[in-house]
C-alpha cells in the first residue's frame, strides 16, 4: 500500500463521503457548549455542539465544511465520543492526538482499541500539513466540552 | 527563448521528492526557487564583505555600503525607476503597508504641512478591487478604519476579470487612494493599469500597485505604467525571502511619513521632535537585511539577464498549456478566463477547482506525483467566496517550469476524481 493509499483508507473515504453527526441538533440539555474552528491555511471551518448529561456525553452534532480528512475525522469523532462518559471521551481525544503524533506508526493494542474507525487515520501522521485537517473537529469538541462544562443556564 | 541549460543554474530543483520522484516544481506563485547567483551574492557578502552599512569609515563598510545601494540601484533599474525611489521592505506586504501606515499618520498629523497631502479623513474614499491579495485589502480596511475615510470596491465577474463599467462611479473625486495588482496570484489575469491609472489621475487619486506576481513574470516599467507606488516582493522574483521592495515617485516619498521610527532614518533629533531624511532613507529605520537585499539585486540582474520579454512569452506558453489541458480534464473547472481569446490576458498560471474534492486531497495526490501546487484560498478569500468555492489548487510557473512539468500536471489532475469516486 503507497503511502497516499495507506492515507485515505476505506474506512475515510466512506466517513467523508457520508459523514456522521452532520447537522446541528438543538439541545434540552443542563450543559450546552459549541465551539467554531477555522483552518487558516484553507479556510475550512467547523462549528461543533456538544450537550452533556451529567458525566456523558450526550451529543455531539456538527456543521461545516472541509476536505475529506477532516470531514472524515469529525465524522469519526461522533461515532466514538458520542455517548461516552467523559473520562472516556478525554482518553479518546489523548489517544487521538497521540495517533497524529506517531509519524505513521501504528498504535498499540490498547490504543487501538480506544481509537476504533479512528486508527484509519494512522497515515495523517506522516504528513504534517495534515494534522491539522485531522485535529479539526477534535480541536472544536474538546473546546466545547469546556465550553459546555462553564455553562450552568 | 530562455538558454536550454537554464535549469542547471538551480540547484534545489535536481533534488527527488516522495518515493525518490523527481521534483516537479509548480509553485513559485508562492514562493520561487533560487538560482546559484543568488546563493552566492548572499554568501559572497558575508564571507567577504559583510560590514555594517552606511557608517563606519573602514574599507569593509565602504564594499558592503558599495553592494547595499548596488542592489537598490539593479532593483531600480529592473522596474524602470531611480535608484532613491526605492526603498527597502520586510517583503511586499510590508511594503503596502508602508504606504497606508504612512497615510494613517499624515492623517494623524505626522510630517507636518508636507504630508497634508496623504491626509484621509471623512468623506474620502480608498478603492480595491475585488481580486486583492489579502496584502493589498487588509492594510486599506485598516487605514479606513483609523481615518474615517470609506473602502470601496471593483467588482469582477464570474471569470475575476475586473468589472470597469462603473468605474467613473467608484473612483471618483472622493476617491484618494485607487489599490490594485497587476496580475492576480488567483486567475493570473493582468489588470487593466493603463484603464485604471488614467480614471485615478483623473481624479487626483495615488496609484498603489501590487506587482508581486507581474515583477517576477513580465517587463515592468513603473514610468509607462504611470503609478505612484509598487510593492515587490524579493522571494517570488528568484531572490531572498525577507526582502522586498516599494517603489514611490520620489517627490511623494519625500513627503509621506515614516511608519517605523528609529535611527537611521533621522535627520535631527532633539528631545521634543525630529526631522526626517529623505527617501528612501527615511523609511529605513534600524538595520537592515543586508544580505538579502545583495541577494535580491541579483535576482534583478539573473531576470534582467534572460530578458523579461522571453520570461513573458515562456510563462504564457507554460500556462496555455496547462489551462488547454485543464479544460479537456472532465469534473476540473478552471478559474479565471477560458478560451484562446482569453488566455492573451492570462500569464503563468493555472488555478483549478476539481467538483467534488478538496484542494488539500487534490494536492496530496498530485504531492504523491512529486508535483507541488498551493492549495487553499491563496490568501485570497473574497474572490474565492465570488467564484463560490472556499479554495482552489493552483499551479504556478516561472522561467525553470519546463513543457513536461506542464504535462504531468495535466496527467496527475486527471486522475484525481477517479481516486476520490467522483468521476462522472
Amino acid at each position: 500500500m503507497s503511502s497516499l493509499e495507506q492515507m485515505y483508507q476505506q474506512v475515510i473515504m466512506d466517513h467523508a463521503r457520508e459523514a456522521h453527526g452532520r447537522g446541528l441538533v438543538d439541545l434540552d440539555l443542563v450543559q450546552v457548549g459549541e465551539s467554531h474552528q477555522v483552518n487558516t491555511t484553507c479556510g475550512d471551518e467547523i462549528r461543533l455542539r456538544v450537550g452533556l448529561d451529567h458525566d456523558t456525553v450526550a451529543s455531539v452534532t456538527w456543521e461545516g465544511q472541509g476536505c475529506s480528512i477532516s470531514q472524515a475525522s469529525v465524522s469519526v469523532l461522533h461515532e466514538l465520543v458520542e455517548g461516552q462518559d467523559l473520562t472516556d471521551a478525554e482518553a479518546t481525544m489523548e489517544a487521538f492526538r497521540a495517533l497524529m503524533q506517531a509519524k505513521g506508526e501504528a498504535p498499540d493494542d490498547d490504543q487501538e482499541e480506544i481509537l476504533g474507525d479512528a486508527t484509519a487515520f494512522v497515515g495523517v501522521g506522516k504528513y504534517p500539513a495534515r494534522i491539522k485537517c485531522a485535529m479539526l473537529g477534535w480541536m472544536a469538541f474538546k473546546d466545547a466540552i469546556i465550553q459546555a462544562r462553564k455553562d450552568q443556564s | 527563448m530562455l538558454p536550454a541549460n537554464l535549469r542547471e543554474d538551480f540547484p534545489l530543483l535536481t533534488r527527488t521528492v516522495r518515493n525518490g520522484k523527481p521534483l516537479v516544481y509548480l509553485d513559485s506563485g508562492a514562493t520561487a526557487q533560487k538560482p546559484r547567483v543568488v546563493l552566492d551574492a548572499e554568501r559572497d557578502f558575508y564571507e567577504a564583505h559583510n560590514a555594517a552599512v552606511q557608517r563606519g569609515a573602514h574599507l569593509l563598510a565602504e564594499e558592503a555600503t558599495e553592494l547595499f545601494e548596488g542592489a537598490r540601484a539593479d532593483v531600480a533599474a529592473f522596474v524602470g525607476a531611480q535608484a532613491e525611489e526605492i526603498v527597502w521592505t520586510e517583503n511586499a506586504t510590508a511594503a503596502i503597508n508602508l504606504v497606508a501606515s504612512g497615510m494613517g499618520n499624515a492623517s494623524a498629523g505626522i510630517g507636518g504641512d508636507e504630508s497634508a497631502r496623504f491626509r484621509l479623513g471623512p468623506g474620502d474614499e480608498i478603492c480595491v478591487t475585488e481580486t486583492e491579495h489579502h496584502a493589498n485589502l487588509v492594510p486599506w480596511q485598516a487605514l479606513a478604519t483609523r481615518t474615517g475615510a470609506t473602502l470601496r470596491w471593483l467588482p469582477v465577474d464570474d471569470e475575476g476579470r475586473m468589472i470597469l463599467d462603473d468605474l467613473d462611479q467608484l473612483v471618483t473625486e472622493r476617491t484618494r487612494v485607487l489599490a490594485f495588482t497587476h496580475v492576480s496570484n488567483v486567475t493570473g489575469l493582468i489588470s487593466p493599469v493603463q484603464t485604471l491609472v488614467e480614471r485615478a489621475k483623473a481624479v487626483g487619486a495615488f496609484t498603489v500597485l501590487d506587482g508581486c506576481q507581474s515583477v517576477p513574470h513580465l517587463p515592468v516599467d513603473v514610468r509607462a505604467l504611470d503609478i505612484d507606488f509598487m510593492a515587490m516582493s524579493a522571494h517570488k522574483m528568484l531572490g531572498p525571502t525577507g526582502i522586498g521592495a516599494l517603489y514611490g515617485r520620489k517627490e511623494l516619498l519625500d513627503a509621506l511619513p515614516p511608519s517605523i521610527f528609529g535611527g537611521g532614518a533621522v535627520k535631527v533629533v532633539t528631545m521634543e521632535e525630529t526631522s526626517w531624511q529623505e527617501a528612501p532613507m527615511r523609511f529605513e529605520a534600524g538595520s537592515q537585511p543586508v544580505a538579502q537585499i545583495v541577494g535580491m539585486g541579483a535576482a534583478a540582474r539573473y531576470l534582467g539577464g534572460l530578458g523579461m520579454a522571453e520570461v513573458e512569452a515562456h510563462e504564457r506558453h507554460i500556462a496555455a498549456i496547462m489551462r488547454e489541458g485543464v479544460a479537456q480534464i472532465p469534473g476540473v473547472r478552471l478559474l479565471g478566463p477560458i478560451g484562446d481569446e482569453n488566455a492573451r490576458d492570462v500569464i503563468g498560471l493555472a488555478t483549478v477547482v476539481v467538483d467534488g474534492v478538496h484542494p488539500h486531497d487534490v494536492g496530496q495526490v498530485l504531492d504523491d506525483a512529486g508535483i507541488a501546487v498551493r492549495v487553499g484560498h491563496h490568501c485570497n478569500q473574497p474572490l474565492h467566496r465570488r467564484f463560490g468555492v472556499t479554495g482552489s489548487t493552483r499551479a504556478s510557473a516561472h522561467v525553470y517550469t519546463t513543457e513536461d512539468d506542464a504535462r504531468a500536471f495535466i496527467e496527475a489532475l486527471a486522475t484525481v476524481p477517479a481516486f476520490f469516486g467522483v468521476s462522472s
